[in-house]
């Protein structure tokens, strides 16, 4: 085994990126990349690119200094695709026919279906694999595993023998409140069991992988999220703030997130005190449901709304917020009370969360548990104490979180993998 | 004799912008001005300019045996003063024709009748000032919102002072009856109901360049000889429509300027024909029997109710959080206070908001400037959480 770190070439693949991300992976796999580029690995990065986008203009963003990556030690490979992480095979339909004048030319290249574009992407992944340097490959959920797995039989073939590791971020129990597709499933699980190491987000997801898909425990290894901590941040004042308190819940309307739950909890609160808002950030299946809900609730007066926020705007949501809620019916780690708390403002997170794990400075309660949920929020809001201690010790705590922690972590693990497979 | 009375409605919203969460308490102004004069310049050029002129063609080429009415809102005269003062002018000279009637309507096209009859008869009173402003013309006939109509708004309106109503001849309010008369109202002493026929009215408005309907291609002869037929069993054919119908909602190539170019003298070809306005049908033609109209009528939708407003939660939350505000409106004093709140009154807003998108899903959408009905709910919630805030901080 080669102690030297600089020797680990990593073939990456993943699904989105920022800027061009919906979710919470993007934002993992570019953390974890710049961790991991940090300490010294070299990485070839795969990933889908949005069909329509010029592909100079895709690896130009991709590339741009800004976001902090070494771009000597990354590569971005991008391979023509509508593919989004979220996405459910019925959204893929009518993503398709969105396109509909993009792909009148291009038809042919399509698959009919989401799983005939994850069989091109592993297709994809073949090519690459012929072509590139690489001893560990490292595949983010489970669109990417049948690339992981043709890459390795590509490496196989050209006497590399490069171990897989399969990395779970979410799993199909979580994403589908319990109800999974049974093709996502089984590629899961197929993926789980050919791959020579797992890594979990959190001990939660870790058990759900153990209890679910049948893998041995002690192939699987936790590897928490992170966060590189920001000083300073936003220095803006809210008008609202002058009259209201605000409730945040930032996340995609999906059934995983509970932005039914939180509205529940909305309800509540608004009958204890009138003057409180809560903000609603993020788009998803769920959101035409979710708004007509605070009507139907009649709370529509005290509920905000707003689209899917980028970047800046995400700390700017943050601190308009008295408190950040995070209301996910299962959630395998959960990054956002994490931002949150870089950005000074107090988080209540569901217990079902990898991220309840490692935090200690927040308050963790049942999701179902919606009574609890508002008398918690409630406390913040009001106890000035409580709220002050809250924010100042979260800032301490998170103060001291980076992804060079995870990317140790991982590159312990390649090294683990590489010697034995050697 | 058989009596044409042409009515269109002439009006534009203020449109919402989008008001961002993150500018909630700093009242950043609330339309969107740019999309507004936008959209008030692309329809006066394809509608209003050409179609007014038209009609003055057509009244002085028959000396005024072709004649019209109008409603004309009061938000929709304040775009024009602001963008499009010619559209003004080209009303103005219509009116100085004497063959042109003017009616009055809320002045910012509102439900404010189902919510708070003071608003509704202020609204009322500001466009018949408006009327007298620019044109210089009191109205006699009146015409709510969209048409609403029930024995109240003809109650209200007699005791404003006018001589007749304009409503929906929806089938379910007439039964057997023919809406081709004269009606009067139940729960006024002497007022007259001129009711909608709105099967030749939306062949004209709706269906005339749908190519899978029976009828199309609507010629005027076909048209002219569909109304020939009323003869002997009508008075009146009350044909009601937005203005808009011709060169906006029907575009030009689909001949709608011919249709109306040639309409006038194909229907005097035949001798018992005429045109009337509203006040001349009332003057003309006696009641044949007095309608009780308990629920609401509008002329929207297949429904021709309310639902098209207030037909889901989000309309119905949206619509009552906002007339709550007005006793403290008023007490504020505040006249920009006032006219943002009366501007959010608009019905069009609450118009944005609707989910039923059956057979009448595509009028919707091309009136929507939204995505989505939802988008359009919290455009409008998030303003009206700033103008709380106005609100809040006015009355101290």
């Amino acid at each position: 085994m080669d102690s030297n770190t600089s020797n680990i070439k990593v073939l990456m693949f993943g699904w989105e990126f920022p800027p061009f991300n919906s979710g919470g992976l993007g934002v993992a796999c570019y953390g974890l990349t710049k961790g991991l580029t940090r300490q010294g690995a070299d990485i070839v990065f795969v990933l889908p690119k949005i069909a329509g986008t010029l592909d100079e203009e895709y690896m130009r963003i991709l590339a741009a200094d800004k976001f902090g990556v070494d771009r000597d030690k990354i590569k971005f490979k991008t391979v023509d695709s509508i593919l989004k992480p979220y996405m459910s095979s019925k959204s893929y339909v009518s993503e398709k026919s969105g396109l509909e004048g993009f792909l009148q030319e291009v038809e042919s290249i399509y698959g009919s279906d989401l799983f005939s574009e994850v069989r091109r992407y592993s297709k994809y992944a073949k090519i690459v694999a012929s072509e590139e340097d690489f001893n560990v490959i490292h595949c983010h959920d489970w669109l990417t595993y049948p690339a992981g797995i043709a890459a390795k039989n590509i490496a196989r073939k050209r006497g590399m023998n490069a171990p897989l590791i399969v990395h779970v971020h979410a799993t199909e129990f979580d994403r589908t409140g319990g109800h999974p597709n049974q093709y996502v499933y089984d590629l899961e699980r197929n993926g789980m069991h050919v791959a020579d190491y797992i890594i979990t987000v959190s001990n939660y997801t870790k058990s759900i992988v153990v209890k679910h898909y049948g893998v041995d425990p002690g192939k699987v290894h936790v590897v928490h999220n992170s966060i590189d901590f920001k000083e300073g941040g936003i220095d803006e004042k809210f008008r609202i703030k002058d009259h209201h308190k605000v409730v945040l819940f930032l996340g995609r309307m999906t059934i995983q997130k509970g932005p039914d739950h939180f509205l529940w909890i909305a309800k509540k609160i608004s009958e204890i005190d009138d003057d409180v808002r809560f903000v609603m950030v993020g788009s998803g299946d769920m959101f035409p449901y979710i708004v007509e809900e605070a009507a139907n609730l009649g709370i529509g007066d005290k509920v905000l709304f707003s689209d899917f926020l980028n970047g800046r705007d995400v700390d700017r949501a943050y601190k308009m917020a008295d408190v950040y809620v995070m209301s996910s019916i299962s959630e395998p780690f959960g990054i956002t009370p994490l931002e949150a708390m870089n950005n000074g403002t107090p988080v209540i997170i569901s217990k079902q969360s990898g991220v309840s794990e490692i935090l200690r400075n927040c308050i963790v309660v049942d999701f179902w548990d919606t009574n609890l949920m508002a008398t918690k929020i409630l406390s913040i809001l009001n106890d000035t104490e409580l709220r002050n201690s809250l924010v100042e010790k979260g800032l301490n705590e998170i103060r001291n979180f980076s992804w060079d922690q995870p990317a140790g972590k991982c590159i312990d693990l390649y090294k683990k993998a590489i010697s034995e497979v050697v | 004799m058989v009596s044409i009375c042409f009515y269109f409605q002439v009006h534009q919203p203020y449109r919402l912008r989008k008001y961002s969460i993150f500018d909630i308490g700093n009242n950043g102004g609330y339309f969107n001005n740019a999309k507004n004069r936008e959209i008030l310049q692309k329809v006066a050029k394809k509608c209003y300019l050409p179609t007014n002129k038209l009609i003055l063609d057509l009244i002085n080429e028959t000396d005024g045996k072709f004649k019209v009415s109008y409603s004309i809102t009061g938000v929709v005269l304040d775009q024009f003063e602001e963008y499009m003062p010619d559209v003004i002018e080209s009303f103005q000279k219509l009116v100085d024709t004497g063959y042109v009637e003017l009616l009055d309507e809320t002045y910012y096209h509102s439900l404010a009748f189902l919510y708070s009859e003071k608003e509704f008869r202020e609204q009322v009173k500001l466009h018949r000032k408006k009327m007298k402003e620019v044109f210089g013309y009191k109205p006699k006939v009146f015409r709510n919102t969209e048409l609403v109509y029930n024995n109240r708004v003809a109650y209200l309106a007699e005791k404003m002072g006018y001589k007749g109503v304009l409503a929906e001849g929806a089938d379910y309010i007439l039964g057997w009856r023919s809406p081709n008369f004269v009606y009067r109202a139940k729960m006024a002493t002497d007022m007259k109901l001129l009711l909608k026929n709105y099967r030749l009215s939306d062949d004209i408005a709706f269906r005339f360049s749908e190519r899978g309907w029976e009828g199309w291609p609507l010629t005027t002869d076909k048209f002219a000889a569909w109304v020939n037929s009323i003869n002997g069993n009508g008075n009146v054919v009350n044909l009601f429509m937005d203005y808009e119908t011709f060169g906006e909602h029907q575009w030009e190539d689909t001949g709608i300027f011919n249709f109306l170019r040639y309409l006038p003298h194909e229907i005097l070809k035949h001798p018992d024909n005429d045109f009337k306005t509203p006040t001349e049908v009332i003057k003309a033609y006696k009641p044949v029997a007095e309608l009780d109209i308990r629920n609401i009528v509008s002329w929207a939708d297949i429904e021709r109710d309310l639902s098209a407003w207030l037909g889901n939660q989000m309309q119905k939350s949206a619509i009552e959080k906002l007339y709550e505000l007005e006793n403290i409106v008023r007490e504020s004093g505040d006249e920009k206070l006032l006219e943002d709140w009366r501007r959010l009154q608009t019905a069009d807003h609450f118009y944005y908001m609707c989910t039923k998108w059956f057979n009448d899903g595509d009028v919707h959408k091309y009136f929507n400037v939204y995505d989505r009905p939802h988008d359009s709910f919290i455009a409008f919630m998030n303003t009206l959480m700033d103008f709380r805030i106005r609100l809040k901080e006015m009355s101290g």
